[in-house]
C-alpha cells in the first residue's frame, strides 16, 4: 500500500513537472504575469511529492518488503538498518530517484530564495529545471519504476553487494549527485541567459553561488569515494583512472574552470560566452556520466547496471539537452555584449590560462575513456586506456598548471605587472627549486616529472600563503583582536589552493614511496616494515551482524605505536555469498601502514602489508579545497542577495 | 591471426564479467617477487602497464586471477632471461592483442589520444591570442 502511494506520488510529480516545463513559458510568451508565482508553486510541490516518494521507497528498504523488486534485488533481512538506507540509492532505480529528488530540491530551493532576481529570468530557469525534472520523471517511470512489484514475494532478499556495506559508500551517492545535479543550476542559468533579450549584467554574480554549491557536493562526493576504495578494496590504491571515476572528473575539471571564468565573468564583464558555453557543457558531463554509469556501455568494477533500453534513453536526453542548448548558444549569442579586453599579464590573463588548462584536462579524460569505445564501434582494434596513460598526460598537464597558478591571484585586473607577484614569490621560488634539487639528488629512481610535481606542489602552496597575507594586510590589528570578524574571501581561494598543493604532494608522495611486504607468516613470526618491528599474533573467527569474519592480528613490537595491534579482517557475507577484505590501517605523522591478510597457505598465513607515505594529504586536501569554496560561498551569500536569492 | 586475437579478447571479457567481480584483488604472493631488487621494480612497473585479460580495469599486478599471476610469472622469467622492457611489451602484445596495454602504444589510430591534450593546448593558446588583440593600456585597480 505505502509502496502505491510512493508510485502514484511520482506520477504526480511527473505532471506537476510537466506543468512547471510548459506553463509558465506560455505564461511568459503571453506576456502573462502568472509564469513566475506558478513556476515558484510547481518546484515546491515538485519536491514535496518526490520526497514522499522516496520516504515510501525507504520504508520499503527498512521493512524489507521483498514484494518490491528492488528491495528483493538489494536488500537482505539481516542487513544493520543504516545499509538498509543506505541500499535504497546501492541501485539503479533508487539511485535515480535520489538523482530526481535532489534536481528537484534545487528547484524548489531557487523559487524559495531567488526573490531578487527578475522575474523573467527567475522563471526560464525553473521552466528549465522543469525540462529536466519531466525528461528524469519520464526516464524513472518508464524504464526504472523504483515500486515495481514481485509477486509472490520471496522470502529473502538477495543482499547489497557487500563492498558497498560501508559508511563511506553510504554517504558517496548523496553527495556526488549533489554535485552532478547542482550544475543543472547553472545549466538552467545558462538557458534563461541566452533566451532573455539583454540580459542583466549581474547573472554571473547570481550563478556563481550555485556552480560553488554543486562544486563543493562534488569535491567532497569524489574524495569519500576515493578514500572509501583506498581502504575498502585492499590495497590501498586511492585512484584507478576507472571509467566511472572519470566520469565524475570530467565535470569536477571543467566546474572547475567554469568557477574561475564566472569569477572573471562577474568581475570584469568578459569571458561570458565562455562562461555560459562552460555551464552548459558541465552539465552535460554530468549527464554524460550518468549515461555512462548508468547505461553499462563501459565495463568497469563500477558497472553494476546494465541495461541497453536505459543508455538508450538517456543518451537522448543528453542528446536532447545538450544539443537543444548547444542550438540556444549559437542562435542567441550575438544578443550578449562585446567580452571587453585585457592584457595577457593580469587576473584575466592567468584566470584564461588556468581554464584553458583545465580544458585540455577535461579532454583528456574524455577521450581517454570513450577512445576505446569509440576505436571498437568503428571497428578499428581493441586497445585499453588505463592509469599509465593518464599519469603520463596529466604529468606535464599539471606542472605548467600550478607553476602559473600562484601569479594570478597576486596581479591586478585588466593589465598587471609581474614584478609584484615575482618579488613576493621570490623565496618560494628558491625554496621549490631547492627541494627540487635536494630530490634528485638523494632520490635515484623516482621520475624527474613526480619531483618537480612535489617542487610546484611547494611553491603552490607558498604561493597560497602569500595570496592569504595579501588579503589580510589590510586588516591589521583586527587579525588578532577579532579574527571572526574578517571577510570570509579572504581565506577562500588560498584555502582551495594550498588544498590542491596538498593534495599533489600527497598523491605524489604515496604513489612514488610506498613500500610493500608480501609474506606467509605462522603465529608469533616477528617482520619488519618501513622501520616498524610487527609480530603476527595469529587469527581468529568474529561474528558480525550478518557476516562471519576472520579477524588477524598483527602487534606493534616497538616504536611509538608499541603495543598496538592491527586488526584486518576477511568478511564473508552469507546471503550475498561475497566476501570483503577489511584492512587495517594505523596513522601516524609520516603515513599509513596498511594491512591486509589474505589466504591461508598450509598452517601459514599470507600478509600484505604496505606503507603509504603522507597518503592522508590527499583526502585532507580535498577538504581543504571543498572549505575553500565554503568561505566563497558564505561571502558569496552575504553579498549578493542570493543571501535572499 | 587478428581474427583469433579478437576471439580471445572477446572470450576473456565474457570471462571476465563472470570472474572479475570478485573484487577481491591482492597484488603478488610470497616468493613470486624477485632476488634483485632493480629487475623487481622493473616487473611492478611493467607489471601495473599490463592489463589483467579477465578482470574489469586491472592491471596484472593487481589482480589475483590465474591468468595474471601467470603473466606476472612470465614477465620475471623474460626479465631474468636478460630481456629489455619494450621486447617484453611486444613479447606480450604479440600474445595477446594489443588490449592488453594500459598504456597503448602511438600510432595512427592512437593519434588523437596522444595529441588531444597538445591541441586542446593549441587551440586555447590561439583562441586567447585573439582575445588578447587589442590590450588596454593602463591598469584598473
Amino acid at each position: 500500500m505505502i509502496a502505491e502511494i510512493g508510485h502514484f506520488v511520482l506520477v504526480m510529480a511527473f505532471g506537476v513537472a510537466l506543468v512547471q516545463a510548459f506553463i509558465p513559458l506560455w505564461a511568459l510568451y503571453r506576456g502573462q504575469s502568472y509564469g513566475r508565482d506558478l513556476a515558484k508553486r510547481a518546484a515546491q510541490l515538485q519536491v514535496i511529492l518526490l520526497a514522499i516518494s522516496f520516504a515510501a521507497l525507504t520504508y520499503g528498504f527498512l521493512r524489507s518488503d521483498f514484494s518490491l523488486l528492488i528491495v528483493y534485488a538489494n536488500s537482505h533481512e539481516a542487513k544493520p538498518w543504516i545499509y538498509k538506507f543506505a541500499g535504497v540509492w546501492g541501485n539503479h532505480e533508487g539511485s535515480m530517484l535520489l538523482w530526481t529528488l535532489i534536481l528537484a530540491a534545487y528547484g524548489a530551493f531557487f523559487a524559495q530564495r531567488a526573490v531578487a532576481l527578475p522575474d523573467r529570468f527567475a522563471t526560464m530557469v525553473l521552466v528549465v529545471q522543469g525540462w529536466l525534472g519531466s525528461a528524469f520523471l519520464a526516464f524513472l517511470l518508464f524504464t526504472s519504476n523504483p515500486f515495481a512489484r514481485l509477486l509472490p514475494a520471496p522470502f529473502a532478499g538477495r543482499g547489497l553487494t557487500p563492498i558497498l556495506q560501508d559508511p563511506a559508500l553510504a554517504a558517496h551517492p548523496p553527495l556526488l549527485y549533489a554535485g552532478y545535479v547542482g550544475f543543472s543550476m547553472s545549466f538552467a542559468f545558462a538557458i534563461a541567459v541566452l533566451t532573455t533579450d539583454q540580459p542583466s549584467r549581474d547573472w554571473a554574480k547570481w550563478m556563481r553561488p550555485w556552480i560553488l554549491a554543486a562544486w563543493i557536493f562534488l569535491t567532497l562526493g569524489i574524495a569519500l569515494g576515493s578514500f572509501w576504495a583506498y581502504y575498502e578494496l585492499g590495497w590501498g590504491g586511492f585512484w584507478f583512472w576507472d571509467p566511472v571515476e572519470n566520469a565524475s572528473l570530467m565535470p569536477w575539471l571543467s566546474g572547475t574552470a567554469l568557477l574561475h571564468s564566472a569569477l572573471v565573468a562577474e568581475r570584469r564583464d568578459t569571458l561570458k560566452r565562455w562562461t555560459l558555453l562552460l555551464a552548459i557543457l558541465t552539465f552535460s558531463l554530468s549527464l554524460a556520466g550518468t549515461f555512462l554509469v548508468r547505461s553499462g556501455v563501459l565495463t568497469s568494477v563500477h558497472a553494476f547496471a546494465n541495461d541497453p533500453e536505459r543508455g538508450i534513453f538517456i543518451l537522448a536526453i543528453l542528446a536532447l539537452f545538450t544539443g537543444g542548448a548547444l542550438a540556444l548558444y549559437g542562435r542567441y549569442l550575438p544578443r550578449l555584449s562585446e567580452d571587453r579586453s585585457f592584457a595577457p599579464v593580469s587576473r584575466e590573463g592567468l584566470l584564461l590560462a588556468n581554464n584553458i588548462f583545465l580544458a585540455a584536462a577535461t579532454m583528456t579524460v574524455f577521450i581517454g575513456t570513450i577512445y576505446p569505445l569509440v576505436l571498437d564501434a568503428l571497428d578499428l582494434g581493441k586497445i585499453s586506456v588505463g592509469a599509465p596513460y593518464f599519469n603520463t598526460v596529466f604529468g606535464p598537464l599539471t606542472l605548467p598548471f600550478i607553476i602559473l597558478l600562484p601569479l594570478g591571484p597576486l596581479l591586478t585586473w585588466q593589465a598587471g605587472r609581474l614584478i609584484a607577484p615575482l618579488n613576493a614569490l621570490l623565496i618560494a621560488a628558491l625554496a621549490s627549486l631547492l627541494l627540487v634539487l635536494g630530490l634528485w639528488i638523494t632520490q635515484a629512481g623516482v621520475p624527474l616529472i613526480a619531483l618537480l610535481l612535489i617542487g610546484g606542489a611547494v611553491w603552490l602552496s607558498l604561493g597560497a600563503l602569500a595570496d592569504l597575507a595579501q588579503r589580510l594586510r589590510p586588516y591589521g590589528w583586527q587579525l588578532v583582536r577579532q579574527p571572526w570578524r574578517l571577510p570570509a574571501t579572504a581565506f577562500s581561494a588560498p584555502l582551495a589552493h594550498a588544498g590542491l598543493a596538498i593534495m599533489i604532494i600527497g598523491v605524489i608522495a604515496a604513489s612514488m614511496w610506498q613500500s610493500e611486504t608480501v609474506v606467509a607468516a605462522k603465529a608469533g613470526e616477528t617482520m619488519e616494515v618501513a622501520g616498524r618491528q610487527l609480530r603476527f599474533d595469529g587469527v581468529r573467527e568474529v561474528e558480525g551482524p550478518n557476516y562471519q569474519a576472520e579477524q588477524g592480528q598483527i602487534s606493534y613490537l616497538s616504536g611509538p605505536h608499541q603495543g598496538k595491534v592491527l586488526l584486518p579482517e576477511r568478511r564473508f557475507y552469507q546471503a550475498e555469498r561475497g566476501q570483503t577484505t577489511e584492512a587495517a590501517i594505523t596513522s601516524d605523522i609520516s603515513g599509513h601502514l596498511y594491512a591486509v591478510i589474505g589466504e591461508a597457505v598450509a598452517e601459514k598465513r599470507v600478509l600484505r602489508l604496505w606503507f603509504h607515505p603522507l597518503v592522508a594529504l590527499i583526502w585532507i586536501g580535498a577538504l581543504l579545497m571543498a572549505l575553500g569554496g565554503g568561505f566563497a560561498l558564505r561571502a558569496r551569500m552575504s553579498k549578493t542577495g542570493q543571501g535572499a536569492a | 591471426m587478428i581474427g583469433l586475437k579478437r576471439i580471445f579478447v572477446t572470450l576473456a571479457m565474457a570471462l571476465g564479467l563472470t570472474f572479475g567481480l570478485t573484487f577481491a584483488a591482492h597484488a603478488i604472493a610470497p616468493g613470486e617477487a624477485l632476488n634483485d631488487p632493480q629487475l623487481e621494480t622493473r616487473a611492478r612497473a611493467l607489471s601495473a602497464e599490463l592489463r589483467c585479460l579477465v578482470c574489469q580495469n586491472q592491471s596484472i599486478d593487481d589482480s589475483d586471477a590465474d591468468l595474471a599471476r601467470d603473466l606476472r610469472q612470465l614477465v620475471r622469467g623474460r626479465l631474468q632471461a636478460g630481456e629489455t622492457d619494450d621486447e617484453i611489451r611486444t613479447a606480450v602484445v604479440a600474445r595477446y592483442g594489443e588490449f592488453v596495454l594500459f598504456r597503448p602504444q602511438f600510432g595512427g589510430h592512437t593519434f588523437l589520444l596522444w595529441m588531444t591534450p597538445l591541441i586542446i593546448l593549441l587551440l586555447g593558446g590561439f583562441w586567447a591570442h585573439r582575445l588578447l588583440r587589442n590590450p588596454p593600456s593602463k591598469p584598473v585597480e
